[in-house]
């Protein structure tokens, strides 16, 4: 990289070529004072305050837009540029409604700090009355407040929301002293192409965005800073909650631009969702099913029952009779304690997290292909991507941050591919969108394989050094006809080709994927797939190159990676290996189980058919997850002993004999696993609600119950015993994971952790090929059921929505249900926007809204899956992939019609 | 600005023919808008949804933009355009009065500047270039100089008789569906 040398307040500075002077001086401490910068967004040079002196050019320069040159010498602050930011300070106070008694910014705003600091006179050019704060574009917001009279117009928040977000909701008005921030027209916000990201309120550096619901709640210095990441989805936010320990409530989240993952960035689950943890739907006692409905109950009889209960079916009916399912929300810590549980104590292998439902095939197939079945690469490195490959991945919804860094290098140049059946916001600015029907995506991949061998187009050599089993593959391949492939896809072949070539020319690409390609019945030959394609091209292994499966909920990464399911012990060791298990069975003082273990669906079906006696579920809705849901509920029925660690009373929790109380993740310390491998720290900011427990606790009294005493001071402890056993997390502590976090493999306590895997060499040795014949979806579209119906997530509303279902603002954007229908479609059996719609499978009825729009080819509908009131998996289909029982949420037949 | 007064919903193939002559880059916005309110004498909102439909203009760039600069308009003009100089030659030689005389007579205060039913628009400005003839008005396009604010009541009175006939027929346009401050 090159370089440059200058001197700053007769200091020399070496930075790379193209920083800004702003930039240069804030990386050795020199904080020059700004209102319209901030790292988050490209610099607008509006507000004069930044000025300094550069020798030899005239008059003063914004610091903030002038880059470095070789040999610059800058003065920051002198007797001249302080009276000229004191002049600019008493222009902008003068029509700044000065009254910080009221204002929740106060103490924590720059304005204010800077007229104390420069003694900024705000009589000076008199005072223009602000004015009155009437209604404007928020006044009906949920979570954004704007106070027009605070407003500096700085323009951070209308460039933020064009540039980073690229909502572009919000915009200057008018011009000279008529112009103000506001909505195009002056529609209500919520009516806007608005995504609530919060955005403008981060980088507010006054107090004219507010969070509504934090008014008066306290200002900076009354509320304590708490910094946390973020429980939603698998992209690792580091937030910081600001919280009034007296009240015992988060206040308001805001996130700091050296934040590792997000650089600051939040979305709207992150900063407007929390709403959860103080909800008074909270579970805060035991509960015992009796007759006539839950009772509450002591914590010592709800305890002795399930150690009791577990232990009786354990000794009558061996080890397949109990199952755990562990949850992808809770901390390593827990989930390491899930499976620990199981294997001492219950004896069994019968313990599986929520991966199963979405990326168990990543698992599977990454790990067939690679050795590893993780993102390869850092989120840091998607801004130098120079193709985009996604696939099955809506990143801008289901992992935001995720999407904002691919707007960056969209922003940047880079070229992106997207192969979604839906026109989703990345797909409308893709340069190549290929709308294939669902669960074609293995003809596509093989006919883009084909394109890239048939145009000389692979890179043979790292396929030669780096790869096997490459002629079965190539073998395999030969049979493909391109052209029948675009037809069977429903795609122009020319795209199929023109997408090929992208892809393999890129330098680098990179392949991004998600449940689009894993909730199939082939989920695991689609993943094998996609590694074929990353080493035929040999894009993997390099800087923002390889196969980034995005994981879906805040921690299931961590979950597999400790071992919360039924084949790998923690950190991806295999019990069947004897020196593993001879590790394990001395650190644990147990003979490990040898049954093969199940997963969710395994679990479920053997609890319909008698099989299963016992179900521990830790913080896991599976009736509102698992497919089929009528029959799911009957399967549950069945059980002896069905037992719900929760934080609400959800739809599975209502089945449960035995509630326990657990504490949610602002409750406790520990640490989450993001997608990226980076192990970050939870830490607890508020006290659960009434006798609600840590779930570590709650485990360890449990396994003790059961006769296995287990007992840790703090969740630090419990990571130490992991950690001892799992060598390539053997440089990991709570203390070396601190603010950054770490990226694994990390053997040694001086590794510095590893931000892209499979450099020279795979983990598991060679890449592997795999030869992957197309196997068509379970359940075709025929004359009773003639359309596709395919699930998914919205932006607003995560998993079950037992969350993110308690926001009001949350709600204001997505408040129910709803199909996604083509224009053509609707028109065919008479369907208007917003009319109620029901649409009927093989296995029952959900009902939802009307939403009508070219996002959907005409043969699909498609539906989210977050609203218990009308569940869409009441008829999604129950078949699953063959290796890791994952269902095939995205694609079965479906009829519409008008309620 | 002709005062044309068309309905925008059938004319969206004029839209297109402006896409296709500026192009649908972001730096096409001010000559697009420019284009449509030459053809409506406005910008309708429903032309204005065609082009962030089919172009990459947004409507956060439109509303911007269009803000920014005085001629831009989201209202119909008034079947009668009236501008009254107010530079500082037609002010000291009595602008104001006449600006009081025709707000008045149309019944125009604060910020609207058209008739309710659509008869006359009012404009402000800020200098013709005539100086000469100060205090100077342009009533649908014909120059009057040495004005009065006698003289303008008269005329306007004139003009909205004639116009009550002339128009008793008329089927009138749907108005603008465009939310306004």
């Amino acid at each position: 990289m090159k370089t440059v040398s200058l001197t700053i307040d007769g200091r020399t500075v070496t930075v790379p070529a193209g920083t800004s002077v702003l930039n240069a001086a804030r990386t050795f401490g020199i904080d020059i004072p700004h209102l319209c910068f901030d790292p988050r967004v490209e610099a607008i040079g509006s507000c004069r305050m930044c000025v300094v002196r550069v020798e030899g050019a005239r008059g003063l320069v914004t610091s903030c837009t002038a880059t470095v040159a070789e040999g610059m010498k800058v003065v920051t602050e002198d007797d001249e540029i302080a009276l000229r930011r004191k002049h600019v300070l008493e222009l902008i106070l003068s029509d700044h409604c000065s009254t910080c008694m009221g204002c929740d910014k106060s103490g924590a705003c720059r304005l204010q700090d800077y007229a104390y600091q420069y003694g900024a006179d705000q009589n000076r050019f008199g005072v223009v009355v602000p004015k009155a704060t009437g209604r404007n574009f928020t006044t009906l917001n949920q979570g954004i407040l704007f106070a027009a009279d605070k407003c500096i117009k700085c323009g951070l928040c209308v460039k933020y929301c064009e540039t980073v977000q690229m909502a572009e909701a919000l915009t200057f008005a008018w011009r000279a002293n008529r112009t103000e921030v506001t909505t195009p027209f002056d529609e209500d916000l919520h009516k806007t192409s608005c995504e609530a990201c919060g955005g403008c309120i981060r980088v507010c550096p006054v107090g004219a965005m507010l969070d509504k619901n934090a008014v008066g709640r306290g200002r900076d210095s009354d509320l304590s800073r708490v910094k946390t990441i973020c429980p939603y989805c698998g992209v690792g936010c580091q937030m910081d909650l600001l919280v009034d320990k007296r009240r015992n409530r988060i206040v308001r989240v805001t996130s700091t631009p050296d934040a590792p993952i997000n650089g600051g960035n939040l979305c709207v689950k992150g900063h407007f969702g929390l709403d959860y943890v103080s909800s008074p739907e909270r579970l805060m006692h035991p509960l015992i099913r009796t007759s006539n409905g839950f009772r509450q109950a002591t914590w010592d009889e709800a305890i002795e029952f399930v150690g009791r209960r577990l232990r009786e079916i354990r000794d009558q009916h061996g080890p397949d009779s109990l199952a755990f399912i562990s949850s992808a929300r809770c901390p390593n810590e827990e989930n390491y304690l899930v499976q620990k549980l199981a294997r001492t104590a219950g004896a069994t292998n019968n313990v599986d997290n929520c991966a199963t439902s979405c990326h168990a095939p990543t698992v599977a197939g990454l790990a067939a292909a690679f050795g590893s079945g993780a993102m390869t690469n850092s989120v840091s490195e998607i801004k130098d991507c120079d193709v985009m490959f996604l696939i099955g991945a809506n990143p801008t919804a289901a992992h935001p941050i995720i999407g904002l860094e691919m707007k960056r290098a969209l922003r940047r140049g880079a070229k992106l591919i997207v192969c979604d059946p839906r026109k989703t916001w990345l797909a409308k600015r893709a340069h190549i969108h290929i709308q294939h029907r669902p669960g074609s995506d293995n003809m596509l991949i093989n006919a883009i394989l084909r394109c890239i061998l048939d145009e000389g187009l692979a890179d043979l050599e790292f396929v030669a050094n780096r790869c096997e089993d490459f002629a079965g593959f190539q073998q395999n391949l030969e049979s493909i006809n391109i052209e029948a492939a675009a037809t069977y896809c429903g795609v122009e072949a020319e795209l199929i080709r023109a997408a090929a070539r992208m892809y393999a020319t890129g330098k680098p690409s990179a392949i991004f994927y998600t449940l689009g390609i894993t909730e199939h019945s082939c989920g695991t030959d689609n993943v094998k797939n996609i590694a074929n394609l990353a080493m035929l091209c040999g894009q993997i292994g390099k800087w923002a190159s390889g196969v980034n499966p995005l994981r879906g909920q805040n921690n299931v990464q961590g979950a597999c990676d400790m071992g919360a399911m039924a084949h790998k012990l923690p950190g991806y060791q295999d019990w069947t290996e004897p020196a593993v298990r001879a590790k394990f069975e001395q650190a644990w003082g147990v003979a490990l189980p040898q049954n093969q273990g199940g997963k969710v669906p395994i679990f479920i079906a053997a609890a319909g058919r008698g099989d299963l006696k016992a179900l521990y579920i830790v913080g896991e809705d599976v009736v509102a997850t698992e497919p089929n849901q009528s029959k799911v509920i009957k399967e549950l029925g069945q059980l002896e002993l069905l037992v719900c660690q929760e934080i609400f009373l959800t739809e599975t929790a209502k089945l449960a004999h035995v509630v326990l109380p657990g504490a949610c993740w602002a409750e406790k310390d520990g640490t989450f696993s993001a997608s990226e491998r980076r192990m970050q720290l939870i830490r607890k900011a508020v006290d659960p609600p009434g006798e609600a427990k840590a779930d570590w606790e709650i485990l360890c009294l449990v396994s003790t119950a059961m006769g296995y005493p287990m007992h840790y001071d703090s969740p630090s402890l419990i990571f130490d015993e992991m950690v001892s056993l799992s060598p390539i997390f053997g440089g990991m502590s709570h203390a070396r994971i601190g603010e950054r976090g770490l990226q694994w493999p990390c053997p040694t306590p001086d590794h510095p952790g590893t931000p892209f895997l499979h450099v020279g060499k795979f983990t598991r040795g060679k890449g592997r090929f795999h030869a992957i014949t197309f196997q068509p979806q379970k359940e075709e579209p025929c004359e009773d059921y003639p359309l596709i119906l395919s699930t998914g997530r919205t932006l607003y509303n995560y998993n079950n929505g037992s969350m993110t279902r308690k926001s009001a603002v949350i709600h204001q954007r997505d408040p129910g249900n709803f199909v996604e229908i083509h224009p053509a479609t609707a028109a065919h059996h008479g369907i208007q926007a917003d009319d109620k719609v029901v649409v009927t499978t093989r296995r029952g009825q959900v009902t939802g809204r009307a939403v009508i729009g070219n996002r959907v080819r005409p043969d699909i509908i498609w539906m989210p899956f977050h609203f218990a009131e009308e569940p869409t998996n009441n008829v999604t289909n129950d078949v699953f992939d063959p290796i890791t029982a994952t269902a095939e949420y995205k694609c079965c037949a479906a009829r519409l019609g008008k309620l | 600005m002709p005062v044309v007064d068309k309905c925008p919903h059938q004319n969206m193939n004029e839209i297109a023919a402006i896409l296709k002559n500026q192009g649908t880059g972001r730096d096409a916005c001010v000559k697009v808008l420019q284009e449509i309110q030459g053809i409506f004498g406005y910008l309708p909102a429903a032309a204005l949804q065609y082009v962030t439909d089919h172009s990459q203009i947004t409507k956060r760039q439109i509303y911007g933009v269009a803000t920014f600069y005085e001629r831009f308009r989201f209202k119909p003009l008034g079947r009668h355009h009236v501008q009254v100089c107010r530079g500082t030659a037609c002010h000291v030689r009595g602008a104001p009065m006449i600006i009081d005389a025709v707000a008045e007579e149309l019944h125009l205060h604060g910020v609207e500047d058209t008739t309710e039913d659509g008869e006359f628009t009012f404009e402000k400005i800020a200098c013709f270039g005539a100086c000469a003839l100060a205090p100077v008005t342009v009533t649908d396009g014909q120059t009057r100089g040495a004005m009065t604010a006698d003289k303008m009541r008269k005329l306007l009175k004139k003009i909205a008789s004639q116009a009550k006939t002339a128009h008793a027929t008329d089927q009138p346009c749907p108005r603008s569906t465009m939310p306004t401050n």
